[in-house]
């Protein structure tokens, strides 16, 4: 019975993920297309709404092309284990109270686990393609993504620290108690340092030097098509909302809000994801991109001394206060 | 179930092994060695370890394999190189060795006898949660090593930063 309640459970969190992923790459052509005073989206349905049925379609039926030099076995699993990690990552989030498919009590480090496991199906995708701009962009990602997991883990720790607990659930709870309701105000260092690797973990802009399109044609996924080619869109999209919804639960209090909203108890999680993925969108309307040594430089020089800094000061008004 | 999932767990991780170093694709076996890492995984999950669990595929294969993978980059191998043997006849003393070491195991594990109980009971221990339960004995009993391993990193850290510094025109 409660095996079966499991499988429910994961059905459900997984059509509602999958569901937010094609909307996601809608909203995302809507929010900025209108930033740059275009219409986005229009001909498929009445404003563009088919557009992701549309295109989830077309790139299904599209042929499967192979490099005849490529590396068969890991260039089928790269895509696998990029989508796979991303989707696993979800399972320990807690939407509402009480609802998480494992409340485990390691949330975060299962996290961050399923998140450097992603950077494996970048770098393989990249060599497996056996072609020079696949390779360059994917030893870009991987080398991107273990710099920023490193600030960004540290990041975490002040949270961890204040809420005595690796357990998501937890977290948000000791966040109620606490007297400013959400770690954003006495943990923003944490939250500043989170939020920049967090776009750069996920190969976003200001920081999509992965896939630079002017340089290295789309990066590690050159040579993909079609369904695979889906499968690294679809892990990316899902990666942003891991992330976000992480966000919301380490910093912003999770389905916490200043009402309750009767019948729905995920309200203020989805608005504060929504908000999130939003500004995912404004960053890449808005900002160039940057350059791979600035990228370095900005991940080993300010964001990981700006983390262990925060650790320091929270340990020390921690131990004076607390 | 848990017997059944060590087995699993033991099974798996044997054959990987086997396979990872006849393996003739060094990626190749990048790639078994993290499906290896995560049985490994599984082995500290069965021991209520989760906090080692997690941190298990954090460093090994979230960090440590990913440094392999780009040195196979680096010299770029795409087949293994073949070598003649650095000693003749050194077929037979490899055999010699393995057969005493595997004697010399076969006895360790057959006077295998377990060791007494220590205060953190698996009870505690999933009370306490393993994070919390390590984080107090390494704190306070086991202080001293801690801080030993962690000047030896320190160490570490101080000479790569010396061998990867730029020196100075002129100087």
């Amino acid at each position: 019975m409660e095996l079966l309640w499991i499988l429910i459970k994961i059905l459900i969190v997984f059509a509602v993920v999958m569901l937010h992923v094609m909307y996601a790459t809608y909203f995302e052509r809507k929010v900025i297309g209108h930033m740059q005073v275009r219409m986005g989206p229009m001909r498929v349905g009445p404003h563009g709404i088919l557009q992701p049925i549309a295109d989830g379609l077309k790139l299904f039926f599209k042929e499967d092309i192979m490099p005849t030099v490529a590396d068969k076995k890991v260039f089928y699993a790269a895509p696998l284990i990029c989508l796979i990690s991303a989707l696993s990552a979800v399972a320990v989030i807690p939407f509402f109270e009480g609802f998480a498919i494992a409340n485990i009590n390691i949330g975060i480090l299962y996290i961050f686990a399923m998140s450097s496991l992603a950077s494996y199906g970048v770098v393989l995708a990249g060599w497996s393609s056996n072609s020079k701009y696949s390779f360059l962009g994917g030893l870009r990602s991987s080398a991107q993504v273990i710099s920023y997991e490193i600030a960004m883990g540290l990041s975490l720790v002040g949270v961890m620290m204040l809420s005595g607990s690796l357990n998501l659930t937890d977290i948000v709870h000791a966040q109620m108690k606490s007297p400013f309701k959400i770690y954003l105000i006495p943990q923003i260092i944490g939250f500043f340092v989170f939020v920049i690797a967090m776009f750069a973990e996920t190969n976003r802009t200001p920081f999509d030097l992965p896939e630079a399109e002017s340089e290295l044609v789309a990066g590690y996924c050159t040579e993909y098509s079609g369904m695979r080619f889906a499968l690294f869109f679809m892990a990316e999209y899902i990666g942003m909302i891991v992330m976000s919804c992480l966000a919301v639960v380490c910093f912003l209090g999770g389905w916490s809000g200043p009402f309750d909203v009767p019948g729905i108890p995920f309200f203020w999680f989805l608005i504060k994801v929504y908000f999130f993925i939003f500004v995912y969108y404004w960053v890449r309307a808005t900002l160039p991109r940057y350059r791979y040594d600035q990228l370095m430089a900005l991940g080993w020089k300010v964001l990981i001394p700006l983390a262990l800094f925060n650790i320091v000061l929270t340990g020390t008004i921690k131990s004076m206060f607390g | 179930m848990v017997q059944l999932l060590f087995f699993y767990f033991a099974l798996v991780v044997i054959g990987l092994g086997l396979r990872i170093v006849t393996c003739k694709n060094p990626v190749h076996s990048v790639l078994l060695m993290l499906v290896l890492f995560f049985h490994m995984a599984g082995f500290y999950l069965l021991l209520n370890a989760e906090f080692l669990a997690a941190v298990q595929v954090i460093v090994y294969a979230g960090a440590i394999l990913v440094l392999y993978l780009f040195v196979l980059f680096l010299v770029n191998l795409r087949e293994e190189v073949k070598m003649s043997p650095f000693i003749e006849k050194g077929k037979w003393l490899g055999i010699v060795g393995a057969v005493v070491l595997f004697i010399t195991f076969l006895r360790g594990v057959m006077n295998f006898s377990l060791g007494p109980h220590g205060e953190y009971t698996i009870e505690k221990v999933q009370q306490l949660t393993h994070t919390k339960a390590m984080g107090e004995a390494i704190y306070t009993a086991y202080i001293l090593p801690f801080e030993i391993a962690g000047l030896i990193l320190l160490v570490a850290v101080i000479g790569g930063l010396a061998l990867a510094k730029k020196e100075k025109k002129g100087a």
